[in-house]
């Protein structure tokens, strides 16, 4: 019923930025209305077709009863899945590229994140980018975000899907870049463009690939033909790796996360819009959209958890020692992408999981953030501090979704990270073992940051100038609308058996057959200790911060301070050695040479060959053989003729001797002839 | 009767007018050495109407009436031809043709 219109989710933003570049200048609210009410009633869609596909799949996992008690899902019961679309123009061959929608578990729950995020993003801009030279133009491309978005999540097919992620590409791009007046914001979007454009190559090359092999973009034609099990694991596996870049680069991995902190740059309902909530997931996203493909590719799922689990202490330590608040959240994220790419590797429905509780709890942290930095005017928690007092809102909703970083039970985060550690008990094996310890490990980092963060902002004297006051009610309203989920989304999924066919294990899945094979959990054990991790990280912070913040032991460490500074020395590898040294200096040099040297001079040399070839024409063919034969034949006329004339002398008797000649001449040959 | 000394006399009659036509520089000469010419076919009209008409018969007597015509006309020619040398004579106050070069080249 509500699947059957879930194109419009992506159509109404769509419509929304058409409506406010031509006529968002002359609306009351300047075009901001437009975005809201578009999102708004995606939202409401999402909310329908979330509670048909939720209806469906937990009537039929119902049937089966609690998770773990069957052995095999009962032949007939399918997960929700209804795709719809109109072919493109034909490739010739088979090859045939399809708009059309995908609309299944894992889409319904993107459509509720995007749409609810983005509502709450709106809403919160219009306060605070209120008085912004091109308030206009930032909503419009917030709507036209959304709408690429939507329409990555909702495709059916690859390339569509490819269209959709290199329009969020872009959108990103002129948000980063938002205020380009000052070069700093102009350098750190084109530094986002280029890095994930670099994996982005790696996704088309995967694309390529997976259509190569399976003769088909479509997303369920690949996942028929991978279960079909007719094909090389050699190139599957290549083309999973290759999907694997396109993500690293996207979801700011290692080694391609370089990028994502100075995406910061951009205005801070931004970072929390899609460099935290949204578009940075679709790498997390388009694995789990391939994620039975990924079961079938042993290799590419132990890349994805080694890539993640170093992604997730590495990001994590790096936010130790910032300054910049904006750039610790930028860091945790990159750290919880990280615990989502390892989840994958093992367990579709506790990386999915994570990627909804992550995505609203880090929104909610973004926005509180930016709420910190309108009252303080600075980024810098160095300029902050006791802001507990005079900002009650946005503290409290700061301090939900801090805990719900931390994984304090019963918070939504929580129960996700909690997933993915029991997961990769459950793999065991070496990646297992990696993930689980370094998970662990990541969630006492986790804690201790985020714990200094509040301290910083919020405990002790203001530290920055001025009087810092309660943002206005435009921006507090999105933060306590999104601290709800913050705490509770995590209990839509609890560890229980008995709660699993009504939980979002059931929801999101993509096979009965996986649901009932995959039971989720319940380790008190993993639990109890990844909680006192997380408990010991908040204590130890709290020792170090609560009686002098401004004191930054972490920044006096002397050289390991220095090293995570300089953020492992892996900005100066791609900027200065890579970039500056090896490009700029070696590359583009000698890519200029041979362009003016070899191609210009060909093409110069070829110009100038014919303009010889046709000056030589000129002087030897036209002036010489053809004006010198017209010549010749006039001054030949005029030569003979000269000659010719004298023959006509005035003397009748030499015309007379000549004629008797004449006469005489001819007499002789016709007599001979007779 | 024989055709050849009549032939043989005109021929050399005519010979005589050609080279009297070329040689001579005074231009009444030349009109007398046309005359000269134009006698020499009187002659063969007349030779070749007796060889004719002595085979064939030529009842029309057309080679006699010819050399008549000829006769005519060269009275007529020699009264035109004395009519130029005489305005020659009158506009250059000479006879000479070599000097009546004015329509060369």
């Amino acid at each position: 019923m509500f699947s059957e219109w879930a194109w419009l989710i992506p159509a109404l933003p769509a419509l929304s930025v058409l409506i406010i570049v031509f006529s968002g200048r002359a609306l009351p609210w300047k075009g901001a209305e437009v975005g809201i009410v578009a999102l708004l009633a995606s939202l409401g869609l999402s909310l329908g077709v979330a509670w048909e596909v939720f209806s469906h799949n937990a009537g039929v996992t119902q049937g089966i009863g609690p998770a773990g008690d069957a052995d095999a899902a009962p032949a007939g019961a399918e997960a929700f899945l209804l795709e719809r679309g109109l072919t493109l123009t034909p490739l010739g061959g088979d090859l045939a590229v399809e708009l059309g929608m995908r609309v299944d578990g894992l889409a319904a729950m993107m459509f509720v994140l995007v749409t609810a995020v983005s509502l709450m993003v709106h809403i919160y801009s219009t306060g605070y980018m209120h008085g912004d030279a091109r308030y206009t133009y930032f909503f419009a491309l917030l709507s036209l975000f959304s709408f690429s978005m939507l329409l990555l999540v909702i495709a059916s097919d690859l390339l569509v899907l490819l269209v959709g992620w290199e329009l969020v590409g872009i959108c990103s791009y002129l948000l980063i870049g938002f205020w380009w007046e000052d070069k700093h914001n102009q350098d750190a979007s084109i530094k986002a463009f280029l890095t994930t454009k670099l994996g982005d190559v790696g996704l088309v090359v995967g694309i390529m690939a997976l259509a190569g092999m399976f003769g088909t973009f479509s997303i369920q034609g690949v996942l028929d033909g991978v279960a079909a099990g007719d094909h090389s694991q050699a190139l599957l596996t290549f083309a999973l790796l290759a999907l694997i870049l396109g993500a690293v680069g996207k979801s700011a991995q290692f080694p391609l996360h370089t990028w994502l902190p100075d995406a910061m740059a951009g205005p801070t309902p931004v970072s929390a819009l899609i460099h935290a909530a949204t578009m940075v997931t679709a790498g997390v996203f388009i694995v789990a959209r391939l994620f039975p493909a990924y079961q079938a590719a042993p290799v590419a799922q132990g890349t994805l958890a080694i890539i993640g689990a170093i992604t997730l202490v590495m990001a994590g330590l790096l936010a130790l020692v910032q300054t910049d608040l904006k750039r610790v959240l930028a860091y945790s994220t990159v750290s919880q992408l990280g615990y989502m790419m390892a989840a994958l590797s093992f367990s579709y429905v506790a990386g999915v999981f994570h990627l909804f509780t992550h995505g609203f709890f880090k929104a909610l942290l973004f926005l509180g953030a930016g709420s910190v930095i309108h009252a303080a005017h600075s980024n810098h928690m160095t300029e902050m501090g006791g802001l507990r007092r005079v900002m009650p809102v946005t503290f409290w909703t700061f301090l939900a979704g801090s805990l719900a970083l931390i994984a304090i039970p019963p918070l939504a985060g929580f129960w996700s990270k909690d997933e993915i550690l029991v997961a990769a008990l459950e793999a065991g094996g070496y990646t297992g073992t990696v993930v689980l310890v370094l998970g662990a490990l990541g969630g006492l980092i986790t804690a201790f940051y985020m714990t200094r963060a509040l301290y910083l902002v919020f405990a002790g004297e203001f530290r920055g100038h001025g009087h810092p006051h309660e943002s206005e009610p435009a921006m507090t309203a999105p933060l306590i609308a999104l601290a709800i989920p913050a705490v509770a989304i995590g209990w839509i999924n609890l560890p229980f058996p008995a709660l699993q066919p009504l939980s979002l294990s059931s929801w999101v899945m993509f096979d009965v057959d996986y649901w009932v094979a995959n039971p989720v959990e319940l380790n008190a054990v993993v639990a109890v200790i990844a909680t006192v991790l997380a408990l010991a990280g908040v204590l130890a912070a709290r020792a170090i911060y609560r009686e002098a913040p401004e004191r930054d032991p972490l920044l006096h460490l002397g050289l390991l301070t220095h090293v995570l500074q300089r953020r492992y020395y892996l900005d100066d590898l791609y900027t200065d050695l890579i970039a500056r040294t090896a490009v700029r200096d070696k590359l583009a040099p000698a890519a200029v040479w041979f362009s003016d040297r070899v191609l210009d001079g060909a093409v110069y040399w070829s110009g100038r060959g014919t303009y010889e070839l046709g000056q030589g024409l000129y002087a030897t063919g036209d002036q010489r053989g053809i004006d010198g034969a017209v010549n010749g034949l006039g001054l030949s006329a005029l030569w003979s003729g000269a000659r010719m004339r004298l023959a006509q002398s005035g003397n009748v008797q030499l015309y007379a001797g000549a004629l008797f000649i004449g006469v005489f001449v001819l007499a002789v040959v016709f007599a001979s002839g007779a | 009767m024989q055709a050849v000394f009549p032939l043989t006399f005109a021929a050399l009659l005519f010979s005589a007018g050609v080279y009297g036509v070329l040689s001579r520089r005074n231009a009444v000469l030349v009109l007398m050495s046309v005359e000269l010419m134009l006698a020499a076919v009187t002659v063969n009209l007349v030779a070749f109407h007796g060889l004719v008409a002595s085979e064939a018969g030529d009842p029309l007597l057309s080679g006699q009436v010819f050399a008549l015509f000829v006769m005519g006309i060269g009275a007529a020619e020699v009264g035109v031809g004395l009519a130029i040398v005489l305005l020659l004579y009158r506009n250059r106050a000479t006879v000479n043709v070599d000097d009546a070069d004015l329509m060369k080249y």
